[in-house]
């Protein structure tokens, strides 16, 4: 009887499919004839669409939770002794499985947009969503022709072969679901764009539908990406959180164009300006969410967290990207001319500040994708077979942010239309100075002389500082009444305070990056047990070793512990894993965290002569590049929270000016 | 089922990164040693470098760099060493010869096409009127407080 339920997922994942074929062309043709029922038909097929969707992807998890090992997916990726979050998680920690999470996804966006957009021209809703059922037309023949889940083995085994053991981790395990949250986030972006293009109208009313989207996706791509660089900080070893690696890149160049389309769209919505160039970001940003899932998933560019690959799904991935990127651009070639801009404003003018936004953003995500296929041109072109690595990065990326900090409290206190760069730098000029204070303080105080502390203790008070230094002074503090003050901070819009929340975050995470490469520490020694050594202000014992029996694996563990002026800190169990289903090693390290520093102990092979390889790193304000992304995304929220947003307050606009009575 | 388990870990056991026995004695060689090893790549890894993988060639490598150090080498040499040896897929940094030149020039080459770009569009975007209207002077947004107080 359960046994079935995998050729119903199947069955349900083929009629979603042929669902999305006739949501692409039907309301297509009617955006194009005017025939209402043919629009309207975009909303129950949208529904329809997701609901079958949810129905597979329920059927891949039950496979997976009753661990019914006909499916062969379930006994490459699954075992009947995993715990049952790793069970769960197992469906998408493959290849096939997270395609049925990333159409899924897909879906749930285009539903969202169908349910809520009650407010949007039927025509412009129409064409969105026919376009956002394409792009699902192709994920799923993607699914169903080269990468079926509900595969079935002609003899079942009696257990399967296990989740890879670095997925068994709470942290990767909710990694996938908020990057695809973000990239396919971005497909809602995509099609808005490419209906706004068939309809040859860009507006401000389009601006503020497409932001939501845009800023939705963002924040998930910059959770996705922080819960990422977390995973790899404790569960590699050595506490590393970026490695510029391809398949981070791959994730990081649409947040930085997202971030870009953000802004633009800002003044689209304001100023009706900006308005083909923020179409053509709008399309790049899925741009490079569909070449992140190539690079991702075809093997073209090796990488060390890439899945299993296969050329065949490489070429279909190449030609989706290829068919949309292609069919967008030459849609944008041909009509984007006919998007005259409005607004008019000064050289010195937020406007300004915005353009210089966008060209830092998206000439750094450009470097990014430049060094990231470099290796691949170079021996193709070259026939030079090289390497392009964090030291590469570290040189040519580093430079953009810098800059980027450095005009970006000026810009965000800029009037629109036209500003006078004296006033605006009035509230800023204290503020600039106890920034360069600070950091000649770190220059000072810090034995070392690298720039890099001094650099990004300044930059991080400028951006934190800068951002209070905006709400300061729309509170007009020191001009009215106390009181008065925190009734203008209360009544500010929430997008204002998205804004300041967020850039201080950005300057948040930028201090954690640059005082922990800075101001690391690091200890490599034999310990014995018993033994005590310093590392930095601390004595670290360590006091013994025991063998652990976990669910599914055997642990190697140490128990160390801390002192600080002889006072006890903190114990910490670094251990050594093994899955014998999987065959595979694995280190916990580890940490103790705190807002000041993080200790972070593993703990490696028995040595020779006795004792074991310990490792021991105290790493300064690690936590505050995370707490910084938090905090971005927290910002990000308030600003999608904004009344002007709200579908409601919208939806109620729309039906005043549809209805009988005239407008103004 | 122990056995297994003691096969495996003797099988795939992680060298963890920079081993204990492979540190100088001399911390200031030492530390030249772990700036060298993060610009070279671990060849048979992904996207590693060898400082910070675990694979067996990377330990060779690391011991490699730290004999030419011991021998008097100076930074460019031992990497110059094994660039002769492993060829230049090794360099996590490539070197700006020949065709990387257009590697190392993208960065500052699509800056200044994009700043030139964005210059003229905001030349255009001023001219498009004659003078626009400043925001609000400091009288006039006190007087327009007091209108709407009123």
């Amino acid at each position: 009887m359960g046994r079935m339920v995998a050729e119903l997922g199947h069955f349900a994942l083929i009629v979603a499919a042929l669902i999305a074929v006739v949501q692409a062309v039907v309301p297509m043709i009617g955006a194009h004839k005017r025939w209402y029922g043919w629009m309207e038909l975009a909303v129950p097929a949208a529904s329809a669409q997701f609901f079958l969707t949810l129905i597979s992807f329920g059927a891949l998890t039950w496979a997976f939770v009753t661990s019914d090992f006909s499916v062969q997916l379930v006994v490459t990726n699954s075992h009947s002794a995993k715990p049952m979050l790793y069970k769960i998680t197992g469906v998408w920690g493959n290849h096939e499985g997270s395609m049925l999470l990333w159409v899924l996804i897909l879906a749930l966006f285009g539903a969202m947009a169908a349910w809520f957009g009650g407010n949007l021209p039927p025509q412009l809703k129409a064409r969105a969503l026919s376009v956002q059922a394409l792009i699902a037309v192709a994920f799923f023949a993607f699914i169903i022709f080269t990468s079926n889940p509900f595969l079935r083995t002609a003899m079942p085994p009696m257990d399967g072969q296990d989740l890879n053991p670095l997925l068994q981790d709470p942290g990767l395990a909710f990694h996938p679901p908020f990057l695809y949250l973000g990239y396919v986030g971005l497909s809602m972006s995509f099609s808005f764009a490419v209906a706004a293009l068939i309809e040859g109208r860009v507006d401000a009313a389009w601006a503020r539908w497409v932001r939501p989207w845009t800023l939705a996706a963002w924040v998930f791509l910059t959770i996705g990406i922080a819960l990422g660089s977390w995973w790899a900080y404790y569960e590699l070893g050595w506490g590393g959180f970026w490695f510029w690696d391809p398949v981070e890149n791959a994730s990081f160049m649409p947040w930085l164009i997202a971030a870009a389309l953000l802004h633009s769209a800002i003044v689209v919505e304001k100023r009706e300006s900006l308005k083909s160039w923020t179409i053509l970001l709008a399309i790049l940003a899925f741009g490079f969410s569909l070449i992140g899932a190539f690079i991702v998933r075809s093997g073209i560019i090796t990488s060390v967290h890439a899945f299993a690959n296969d050329p065949t799904r490489g070429v279909y991935l190449l030609g989706i990207t290829a068919f949309f990127m292609g069919g967008a651009l030459t849609l944008f070639a041909a009509r984007a001319g006919a998007m005259e801009a409005k607004g008019v404003f000064s050289t010195v003018s937020r406007e300004s500040a915005l353009v210089l936004n966008n060209i830092l953003l998206s000439v750094s995500a450009l470097v990014v994708f430049f060094g990231t296929i470099w290796p691949l041109v170079a021996e193709m072109a070259f026939d030079r077979k090289l390497s392009v690595g964090a030291p590469f990065f570290n040189m040519a990326f580093t430079p953009f942010m810098v800059a980027l900090a450095m005009v970006l409290p000026i810009g965000a206190m800029m009037p629109w239309k036209r500003g006078r760069f004296d006033r605006v730098m009035r509230p800023l000029w204290g503020v600039m100075a106890l920034s360069v204070a600070l950091g000649a303080l770190v220059w000072t105080l810090q034995t070392g002389k690298s720039a890099l502390a001094p650099v990004g203790v300044a930059l991080a008070a400028w951006l934190v500082l800068g951002a209070g230094a905006d709400l300061w002074q729309r509170a007009r503090a020191g001009h009215v009444p106390a009181r008065e003050s925190l009734r203008r901070l209360v009544r500010l819009p929430r997008a204002d305070w998205g804004k300041s929340i967020a850039h201080a975050g950005l300057g948040i995470t930028m201090f954690g990056v640059a005082t922990l490469m800075a101001w690391e520490v690091e200890d490599i020694r034999v310990a014995r047990e018993g033994d005590t050594f310093e590392v930095g202000n601390y004595a670290i014992t360590f006091d013994r070793v025991e063998e652990v029996q976990g669910p599914n694996y055997l642990s190697t563990m140490g128990f160390f512990t801390a002192r600080r002026d002889g006072e006890a800190v903190a114990t910490l169990t670094p251990e050594k894993r093994i899955y014998p289903v999987a065959g595979m090693p694995t280190t916990e390290a580890a940490i103790h965290q705190s807002l000041a520093r993080d200790l972070y102990v593993v703990i490696g092979d028995p040595q020779d002569g006795g004792g074991y390889a310990v490792r021991t790193y105290i790493k300064p304000f690690a936590n505050w590049i995370w707490l910084g992304s938090i905090i971005m995304a927290i910002g990000g929220f308030f600003s999608l929270s904004d009344r002007r947003y709200r579908v409601a307050a919208g939806a109620r606009k729309a039906t005043s000016a549809n209805g009988a009575v005239p407008a103004e | 089922m122990k056995r297994l388990v003691l096969i495996l870990m003797l099988l795939a056991s992680p060298v963890l990164a920079v081993q204990p026995d492979e540190v100088l004695d001399d911390p200031a060689l030492e530390e030249r040693a772990r700036d060298i090893s993060a610009e070279l790549r671990c060849l048979v890894c992904r996207n590693e470098s060898i400082d910070e993988s675990n694979a067996e060639l990377a330990r060779d490598l690391r011991l490699l760099v730290r004999e030419r150090l011991v021998a008097g080498d100076s930074n460019a040499e031992v990497i110059d060493y094994v660039v002769d040896r492993y060829g230049e897929y090794v360099l996590l940094n490539p070197r700006a010869t020949g065709a990387n030149i257009l590697l190392y020039a993208a960065g500052p080459a699509m800056l200044l096409v994009a700043l030139g770009i964005g210059g003229v569009y905001l030349r255009r975007r001023r001219q498009a009127t004659e003078s626009p209207a400043e925001a609000l002077s400091e009288d006039e947004r006190t007087r327009l407080e007091e209108i709407m107080k009123s």
